[in-house]
């Protein structure tokens, strides 16, 4: 590597380090970030540590079947018996873990994707005219048949809601590098002979990280709302795992007499989707102040 | 201007082919045999052979591939597993409660989110704008189906002013049923769409609010509802007309939902009989359908620029 090459990417080096002392403080101060970020903490603690002290959330108790809420079941029970607070808890863990798994799969996949469509001429064309394919298929659609052909398990469901989400990152991210790509640093990287992948990871790479991670919370958002829908038509993770769509799929047929096995697991639902939508808002205000004017 | 619509029609050929594609494809390169998933647990061997001819799986894949665009080519969308009807009589005997569905739904979304988003960006900052931003946070965060129940609970198990579900066609029983029914499948179905909607008509109006040609229409007297209606709300139409096209991906999302919680017999419906049976032909079918027509709105959509803006000529 040439010594003024070097230069460039020290001179990098400086300049991102001067803004990142204030980074998180400015977050911080940022109130939609801060009580979004504290009710996610809050969920999150209640999925790792709650199944500790509540019931078995598969326990059978036939004869306190479909019991209303009261002092001593909380969120009532389903038509088997079983305590619905204890299942939203444990699904609260199924919710969490899809939202966050689909966000850094689907990052991962549009980054790179992005990257190239952005970056390689050759290759934008058919990258991008596929996305936009794969972008005119509704995504519930395509994530109902993508399970309904390959069998309902945890790993189909989180690639089934992925493929759908990869077009927007795609996108986000070839945006970014188009803008990118001529400015005098990026040029100058060229000219000094670096190759490829370095000018990629080095140059082009860091300035889509804000934009991405705001990406990430509305894939989280959404991934958890797919997931739960997915359940609820029946096409989703097996019934024998109690997630929230799982819970809300079995209350439907006692909905009339028993309203309460849909509503808690939708309040949850709902409140969690929120937390991670008031944190994406945030971010975007914070994180990327033009983006936020285009959004 | 001709020769760009044409050319603009002629760009949406290679989308679609790809969309066809897509979906061949995901039937040829799902793990397993799909023809041992569709046929089930307790097939026979002879089933999943019979399933797997009638799909045409025992050809190399370049002709199965070939039969299948020919066949598109021709409007023909395979023959249901179950029923032995076409796939396209089928979409056309569930097409009416969902065309009007989708109907009442746009319709009731443009008149509430386009006023909505226009006053909230006209009085920035006031609890209008705040309600507005707060609904359209809140409004994609509820699951479609929840709303649903919520909506029944309230409005039909505990007011008992509307029924419960069901779709009566206004072609058999008048509009009065017809509306009386459609009324809360139109609200579930629009409040993600309005909080999308309102949300881009706030963003775009606001921008134009600050333009210079607001401020000399205010300096010559022009009425403040004017300026909204003549200058703000003419030149914010094209992104809010793009993102109402762009919501059709949404909404037909939210059609399969609302339809399964309403107990609406319409394309939705279909969808996910179709995916309890197992019936690849008539999911395949749909999936192309849906697609096509929110390309086609789309293309509309793009067309119709010259419309809210004269600038824009081709």
């Amino acid at each position: 590597m040439t010594d003024q090459n070097q230069d460039i990417l020290m001179a990098d080096d400086v300049l991102s380090q001067k803004e990142d002392p204030g980074l998180l403080s400015v977050m911080l101060k940022n109130r939609a970030i801060f009580w979004g970020g504290i009710l996610l903490i809050l969920f999150a603690l209640i999925a790792l540590i709650g199944p500790f002290f509540t019931l078995d959330p598969g326990a059978l108790n036939p004869i306190n079947r479909l019991k209303p809420p009261s002092a001593k079941i909380w969120f009532g029970t389903d038509f088997l018996g079983r305590d619905i607070l204890a299942r939203v808890i444990y699904g609260a863990r199924i919710s969490l873990a899809v939202g966050i798994a689909v966000a850094v799969v689907s990052v991962i996949i549009g980054l790179f994707l992005g990257l190239v469509a952005g970056y390689v001429r050759a290759l934008d064309a058919i990258i991008m005219r596929t996305m936009d394919g794969l972008m005119s298929i509704p995504a519930i659609l395509l994530a109902i048949a993508l399970i309904s052909l390959s069998g309902a398990t945890l790993g189909t469901v989180i690639i089934a809601i992925v493929i759908p989400e990869i077009p927007r990152v795609v996108r986000l991210v070839r945006a970014v590098v188009l803008t990118v790509r001529d400015e005098p640093y990026v040029e100058a990287a060229i000219a000094a002979g670096t190759r490829l992948p370095l000018i990629l990871s080095r140059h082009i790479l860091p300035n889509t990280i804000a934009p991405l991670i705001v990406q990430a919370t509305y894939v989280c958002a959404s991934a958890m709302l797919t997931e739960s829908i997915l359940g609820f038509l029946g096409a989703g993770i097996p019934p024998e795992i109690p997630s929230w769509g799982n819970i809300m799929s079995e209350g439907r047929t006692y909905f009339q007499i028993s309203p309460w096995i849909i509503f808690f697991p939708g309040v949850a639902l709902a409140l969690t989707v929120l937390a991670v939508n008031i944190v994406g808002d945030g971010l975007r205000d914070t994180l990327d102040p033009r983006i936020a004017r285009k959004m | 201007m001709y020769l760009y619509v044409v050319k603009r029609i002629l760009a949406t050929i290679p989308v679609m082919v790809i969309v066809a594609l897509f979906v061949f494809l995901m039937l040829r390169l799902a793990p397993g045999d799909p023809a041992a998933v569709i046929a089930g647990d307790y097939a026979t061997a002879e089933d999943v052979e019979r399933i797997r001819a009638q799909l045409g799986l025992n050809d190399p894949i370049l002709v199965q591939m070939g039969k299948w665009l020919g066949q598109l080519a021709r409007f023909d969308l395979g023959t249901a597993i179950f029923s032995k009807l076409p796939v396209t009589t089928l979409i056309g005997q569930r097409l009416e409660p969902t065309l009007l569905l989708a109907l009442s739904t746009i319709t009731f979304t443009v008149l509430v989110a386009v006023p909505l988003g226009t006053l909230a960006a006209y009085k920035a900052g006031s609890w209008i704008d705040r309600f507005v931003m707060l609904f359209s946070v809140a409004g994609f965060s509820v699951p479609v189906f929840v709303l649903g129940y919520i909506l029944i609970y309230v409005l039909s198990m505990q007011l008992k002013i509307l029924p419960v579900q069901g779709y009566k066609s206004p072609f058999e029983y008048g509009l009065w049923e017809f509306f009386r029914h459609m009324i809360l499948p139109t609200l579930t179905l629009s409040v993600i769409y309005i909080a999308l909607i309102a949300r881009m008509t706030r963003a775009s109006v606001q921008e134009v609010l600050q333009e210079d040609y607001v401020r000399t229409a205010r300096a010559k007297g022009q009425s403040e509802f004017k300026i909204l209606m003549n200058h703000a709300l003419r030149n914010a139409a094209v992104p809010i007309v793009t993102v109402i096209g762009l919501g059709i991906a949404l909404m037909i999302g939210g059609v399969v939902v609302t339809e399964s919680v309403y107990n609406i017999p319409g394309l939705g419906r279909l969808v996910l009989d179709a995916v309890l049976a197992r019936d690849y032909p008539v999911i395949q079918g749909l999936i192309l359908f849906f697609s096509f027509v929110y390309i086609l709105i789309n293309l509309l959509i793009d067309l119709s620029y010259t419309l809210f803006d004269p600038r824009i000529r081709y």
